[in-house]
């Protein structure tokens, strides 16, 4: 067990955007909200899944919307309103938060409703990483009920959905009441029970995203490569360095999709990669070759600096170095790959993993 | 012909270029009043009569701003008003500012309804009674200047100007500052920006004022330019509006300067002024950018900007002893006066450095009361000072050329960590004035277009073209114009895709290329 502090939140914000692989909203907004209602609340208690009890009520938290959006209309404590709603719906009382998606903004988002509510946060997520939609979380894969579920916006509104047909209905139905929010949101899950956690979540990951950010930290304190040092933290490897050279963006169906082109550097110089992009990076090919495709993880940084770049904040002429790591094992397995292989984000390709050599 | 002038916090430099060859150059006291600091700088500088000179323009760069927010001097008592309740009341107008400007600028903030969704939905209506109440507020604080923010502006800019207009009903004193003119979504790294901009407007109308008065009293006639932060220029009526904008023009033209006077491309420059030194890398000629949220006097804002770091150390840093501090204070543009190589009674920077025999100037009888050892301690200390920004800057271990340029570069030794060689370049005292006379022209657009009447390509091309076209007639030579920064943002989900885009192109002043 170990408690969440205001200084952890920056090492825990740029691991987060190193594992959004791109998506996930911006961080930064994220650790700001974190450190004001921590500021203001105290520090939170983190519980390894081992540290449960079967008693153990562990509530899901998260944003939903547009990362765009959240840079600008920045939200709030909408996911306590949306536990307490849920709360009320069910009349239960939630003993832990656990995190939906460690990747970006909302691998914070659990430490806001717990700083308020005085409650714990599981040191696990549902995701390992960033992903677009509702349904692709690893509880609901292996089986953990996706309903009901309460979204709030900051306005006062919430919505109930008490149950859904499908996981996937769950998003449907949960991306329109969003949009209708104003594109930004927040929602709290049906309880889980220990067990369901400890089966079903990619463990450690609050962890992993915190020594991700101080490795990237320490390696600019000291003037080594952040680069080195992450994959040291969290095997994997440089799929590719370079300068971005194109950007193209359009947001359709609620997604904000597009395609960025680097120009190779270095090693890579006199090709291209392409990496295309729905809110997290999805695929990445130099030139007409796959080299790592979802659920593993592409994730753009700083060339010199090592931090993240997100999707939004991309532009053309930065210099980028571009990471694969391997996908979390409840991922690759058939079911697994079912709710996020390449198919499911529309691309004719198998899934191969990552080659680390 | 063109004249650069850099107005630094303690020397004013102009150069008059021709082409590419210095035609003539000055160096001469910033003054109090400022006006007569540039008047005499001018006058050094030009022929008898200016009938015949053929100027084509005369550009300014001045780190007055960015001094000003450095040093918390003369900000004005700023307040901050965001529409935008129900929504981002968890992170309120500067919570993540330091405290000390925080508290130098007074930093009033209030939240009211208002604000848009992404879509040009209304979050809530402006309340008229809310606004006014604020205003009244404003008003028994003393509050100067006031920056509006409100969420998605850049979608719908309308609830900004009807705030500002109630303000000015209530207070037509408070100089106002809206964040849809200043910056891009994100509303906290724009709403920073425009208060940035809101406390820097008292000191902009005097001084930029002060620049028109010398200018005009010579009878120039011609065009006055303030340099921005990204190199290209801006004219006298704009940047007293946005003096934001100038933040970090010093640095900028400084390096570049610092490439045309050494042809070199890819170094370090370090450019040593009165009050503080700005360090930056070239990169192929140009300031190296910050691929991150740039912070300005420690306030984080969504400018695209040189990445530089600024340190309190110049000529006027005040120096004690026992042990030995170095600034941040600076005696600034009384080191003439202050210093006790003038006879002053503080001691600065430059007396240490006149002590060690790096350079000559006033009389050095006035420094015998300072001991040697102090004098050497205070040159390792403004080495390492400068040896520890070097090395911040650096990513790589890799020694690198070290381009010293600026008045103060005496300061600095010929022995510096992480620096391969050190170059101090024939006329880099005035890198600065030579960096704002090559500085370049600029073009913007920004507009929205549907792509269900073009392509994404043709409505890039006609944006493109637009700025293309904004350049050339702001004097740009078309052959030399090209694409800095080009931006797409989808704007909607709304089944007929619709994309802002922004370009920003640069070219040369004809007579330059």
């Amino acid at each position: 067990m170990w408690q969440v502090t205001e200084e952890d939140l920056i090492s825990i914000s740029i691991g987060a955007g190193i594992l959004g692989t791109g998506g996930g909203g911006n961080p930064y907004i994220g650790m700001l909200r974190a450190r004001e209602t921590i500021r203001q609340f105290g520090p939170v208690k983190v519980l390894s899944t081992d540290d449960l009890k079967e008693t153990d009520k562990i509530v899901c938290v998260g944003g939903i919307g547009a990362p765009t959006v959240g840079i600008e209309k920045v939200r709030g404590k909408q996911s306590y309103d949306a536990l307490v709603a849920l709360e009320d719906h069910l009349d239960v009382k939630a003993t832990a938060l656990i995190s939906n998606e460690i990747g970006g903004s909302n691998s914070l988002e659990p430490l806001i409703p717990a700083a308020i509510s005085g409650l714990p946060v599981v040191d696990a997520d549902g995701m390992g990483r960033a992903f677009p939609e509702f349904q692709m979380k690893t509880f609901f894969v292996y089986g953990v009920p996706y309903a009901p579920m309460a979204i709030a916006d900051e306005k006062g509104n919430v919505a109930i959905i008490p149950k859904a047909l499908t996981s996937k209905w769950v998003e449907r139905i949960a991306r329109s009441i969003t949009i209708q929010m104003g594109s930004v949101a927040c929602y709290a899950l049906a309880p889980m029970t220990a067990t369901q956690v400890r089966d079903t979540a990619v463990k450690n990951s609050l962890t992993l995203s915190k020594r991700l950010g101080e490795s990237v930290r320490n390696a600019n304190k000291t003037k080594s490569d952040p680069i080195n040092a992450m994959l040291k933290v969290n095997p994997g490897k440089v799929l590719y360095q370079g300068k971005i050279s194109s950007l193209q963006r359009k947001t359709t169906q609620g997604f904000a999709r597009g395609e960025v082109t680097v120009d190779g550097s270095g090693d890579f110089m006199g090709t291209v990669m392409t990496i295309e992009f729905q809110n997290e990076n999805l695929i990445a090919r130099i030139e007409d070759e796959v080299v790592c495709v979802v659920p593993d993880l592409i994730s753009i940084v700083d060339s010199e600096r090592g931090e993240p770049i997100t999707t939004e904040l991309l532009r053309y002429g930065f210099r980028v170095t571009v990471l694969g790591f391997p996908a979390p094992d409840l991922w690759t397995t058939v079911e697994g790959l079912q709710v996020v292989g390449p198919s499911c984000f529309g691309y004719e390709v198998d899934y191969t993993p990552l080659d680390l050599t | 012909m063109r004249i650069g002038i850099d107005v630094g916090g303690t020397n004013t430099d102009s150069v008059l270029i021709e082409g590419t060859r210095i035609v003539k150059k000055s160096k001469t006291t910033t003054t109090e009043d400022i006006t007569s600091g540039v008047r005499n700088s001018l006058i050094e500088i030009l022929p008898s009569s200016v009938k015949d000179l053929g100027l084509d323009a005369v550009m300014i760069g001045t780190t007055h701003f960015t001094n000003a927010l450095l040093q918390r001097n003369k900000l004005a008592k700023t307040a901050s008003l965001r529409l935008c309740l129900p929504a981002t009341q968890m992170l309120p107008p500067m919570v993540d500012w330091p405290e000390d400007i925080k508290a130098s600028v007074k930093g009033y903030t209030y939240l009211v309804d208002g604000g848009f969704e992404f879509d040009g939905r209304e979050i809530s209506t402006l309340n008229d009674s809310q606004i006014r109440k604020a205003a009244h507020d404003m008003a028994s604080n003393g509050v100067e200047a006031l920056a509006i923010s409100g969420i998605f502006s850049s979608v719908d800019s309308s609830q900004e100007q009807t705030a500002a207009q109630i303000i000015r009903e209530e207070t037509p004193h408070i100089r106002i500052s809206m964040s849809h003119e200043i910056g891009r979504v994100g509303v906290l790294e724009r709403e920073n920006a425009t208060i940035l901009n809101a406390c820097l407007s008292t000191t902009s109308e005097s001084v930029v004022g002060a620049f028109r008065e010398a200018v005009d009293g010579l009878g120039l006639g011609s065009t006055l330019f303030l340099t921005q932060n990204d190199g290209t220029l801006m004219d006298a009526d704009f940047a007293t509006k946005y003096p934001v904008y100038s933040i970090s023009s010093g640095p900028t033209n400084s390096m570049r300067g610092a490439a045309f006077l050494t042809g070199i491309q890819n170094a370090i420059v370090a450019d040593i002024g009165g009050t503080s030194t700005d360090v930056g890398i070239l990169r192929n000629g140009f300031p190296r950018e910050s691929t991150v949220a740039v912070e300005v006097g420690g306030v984080r804002t969504n400018f695209r900007m040189p990445d530089v770091l600024s340190i309190a150390l110049g000529g006027g840093s005040i120096v004690t002893t026992s042990p030995i501090v170095i600034g941040p204070e600076s005696v600034g543009l009384q080191l003439t006066e202050r210093s006790l190589l003038f006879g002053g009674s503080i001691m600065t920077a430059t007396d240490i450095a006149a002590a060690a025999g790096l350079v000559d100037i006033g009389d050095k009888s006035l420094l015998s009361n300072i001991s040697k050892v102090d004098v050497d301690k205070a040159l390792k200390m403004m080495n390492y000072m400068t040896e520890e920004v070097i090395d911040r800057l650096k990513f790589s271990s890799d020694d690198i050329p070290v381009i010293l340029v600026g008045g103060g570069h005496f300061l600095i030794g010929n022995k510096l960590k992480g620096a391969s060689e050190i170059l101090r370049p024939e006329n880099g005292e005035i890198a600065n004035a030579i960096g704002a006379a090559i500085a370049q022209i600029g073009g913007q657009s920004e507009s929205i277009y549907s792509l269900t009447e073009m392509s994404r390509e043709e409505a890039v091309s006609t944006a493109t073209d637009e700025a293309v076209k904004r350049a050339v007639s702001a004097g740009a030579d078309p052959k030399t114009v090209i694409v800095v920064e080009l931006e797409e943002i989808p704007l909607t989900y709304l089944p007929s895709n619709a994309i802002r885009v922004r370009v920003k192109v640069v070219g040369n002043i004809p007579d330059i290329s």
